[in-house]
């Protein structure tokens, strides 16, 4: 079952990685929310208290409901379906992305690990969601897409912690979440904003500004 | 024993590969809701196309003529190579993967070959796209047998499909059976030319692909590579349905009966996948063929990670 979640995982990654379309960039990121908090829920060691069930829940329900929800509001009320120019095209992205997964299975089988963690997928996982984030971010030009970009990063550190560690860190990642949610809370405010001043999202046009 | 039964396999698939094609039609029907045309309408137009001579340009050499036979020949040989229901096929030895993948590639290099021997120009383009996209297939199928081959430890078609009915392909490997599947599944609908890649039945050449290569052969030759297609059909959808249900439940009539059905099962996938979707744009049919590469590569790092 985890191997299961593991591989559509990958997969959800990859489609970020390749699609044109901002609505399916959110929709993925939900869908990689709600995986990785069954993932983190099935690889805690000796079941769970039902504090950390309750908090699993509500992470779940940020992760999976509420931010795609605000990225949708936002995404309708800057009406934009798709990126029209991104830095690098989508059949390069697909191949950059096949380069990540290669280069997290690479690192995850490097990397010393701590006993009691014998498989290196969940890292490798882990690995490929914070990289396919980083690269939302750095190539794509609409600040929607950047947003996603960061919450996916935030689900591999989020995944990456029970991917590796063996006691309990969900106290650590109450801190990460806490700390997305508001940014990507403010983002989409911003994002609002720009958009109602400049009538565009595009971030390489703000460079332009003058005061 | 093995060798009867793989004998009588291939006589079936060389009786029933061209109602594959009436399976894949009546779904389509069934979606559209129409009647469909009739069960046994494949096996009455190939019949009508043996009945009638061929005609012959006076520009064209022996290639063009050479090129139905050729196509058909290696289909056939390679149907002899891949295993029914997990049984041993009729000619196998290690790397027999390579050889069937070659003669796939024979029949198509004859069949471009012959269609750019009559110098049209609207076959040459069809022989342009085919040789295009074909080629960027077979690192896909390849790499997705290869990957095979390592978890079964044979580079044997029916080595690897005999032992994935064992304990190979459980476990850890399972998941990544949506890879491989989601690769092979892809490489099917480009080598038959099904709908995301190219519509079968178009009449509109400049976005046809390989009925495009086709247009000037007639009667028997036509009934050859209709036939010739069939085959194809058949021989891809059991490399396809063999990962899905590879056999071994112990019973011979069972896993001959499972596999038929899975075979059956899934042209009906391949009918619904027709009639849910549009053909792609041409440009982007090299980004299907990516996910193909990329799926068949994710599998592979999969399996030997």
């Amino acid at each position: 079952m985890k191997q299961l979640l593991m591989a559509l995982l990958l997969l959800v990654d990859l489609n970020m990685f390749a699609t044109s379309r901002v609505d399916s960039l959110i929709r993925s990121a939900a869908l990689q929310g709600a995986i990785v908090v069954c993932l983190v829920a099935l690889s805690s060691v000796g079941g769970l208290s039902s504090v950390e069930l309750a908090f699993l829940l509500v992470t779940g329900l940020v992760k999976a409901v509420c931010l795609p929800m605000v990225m949708f509001k936002a995404l309708r009320s800057v009406g934009i379906r798709r990126e029209l120019e991104p830095m690098i095209g989508y059949r390069k992205s697909l191949f950059v992305g096949l380069f990540a997964v290669g280069l997290s299975l690479w690192i995850s089988v490097k990397l010393p690990m701590p006993p009691g963690v014998d498989d290196p997928m969940g890292l490798s996982v882990a690995l490929l969601s914070m990289m396919a984030g980083m690269f939302l971010v750095v190539s794509r030009k609409k600040a929607i897409s950047q947003a996603v970009g960061y919450l996916v990063m935030e689900n591999g550190i989020y995944f990456m912690g029970p991917a590796v560690a063996v006691h309990h860190p969900l106290v650590v990642e109450a801190g990460v979440l806490l700390d997305l949610f508001v940014g990507v809370f403010v983002m989409g405010v911003i994002i609002l904003h720009i958009r109602r001043e400049f009538n565009h999202i595009d971030v390489d046009r703000l460079s332009e500004l003058k005061d | 024993m093995d060798r009867l039964f793989a004998l009588v396999a291939v006589a079936v698939a060389l009786v029933a590969a061209p109602f594959l094609k009436t399976v894949i039609n009546r779904t389509k029907a069934a979606v559209a809701g129409r009647q469909g045309p009739p069960l046994l309408l494949p096996y009455r137009s190939l019949v009508r196309l043996m009945s009638k001579g061929a005609v012959y340009g006076s520009q064209t050499t022996w290639i063009f003529r050479a090129g139905p036979v050729v196509s058909l020949v290696s289909t056939m040989g390679a149907l002899c190579l891949v295993p029914f229901a997990g049984r041993p096929a009729l000619v196998h030895f290690e790397g027999d993967i390579l050889l069937m993948a070659y003669l796939m590639g024979v029949g198509r290099f004859f069949t471009v070959f012959a269609a750019m021997d009559t110098g049209s120009s609207f076959e040459g383009m069809g022989a342009d796209r085919e040789a295009f996209f074909s080629a960027l297939t077979e690192p896909s199928l390849l790499l997705g047998v290869a990957g095979l081959g390592a978890i079964t430890g044979s580079l044997s078609l029916s080595g690897i499909y005999g032992k994935l009915g064992g304990s190979a392909f459980l476990g850890s490997n399972l998941p990544a059976l949506i890879f491989i599947l989601a690769a092979f599944v892809i490489v099917y609908l480009v080598e038959n030319s099904r709908i995301p890649v190219d519509d079968p039945t178009t009449h509109l050449e400049l976005t046809m692909i390989h009925e495009v290569m086709v247009l000037d052969h007639c009667g028997i030759d036509l009934a050859f590579i209709e036939y010739g297609g069939a085959l194809k059909l058949w021989t891809m959808g059991l490399l396809v349905s063999g990962l899905v249900f590879p056999g071994g439940t112990g019973s011979l009539w069972l896993d001959v009966l499972l596999s038929l059905c899975c075979l059956m099962g899934f042209q009906v996938v391949v009918g619904l996948v027709e009639s849910s979707s549009a053909r792609l744009k041409m440009g982007r049919v090299p980004l299907l063929l990516a996910v193909a590469f990329v799926m068949s590569t994710l599998w592979i790092m999969w399996v030997v990670r």
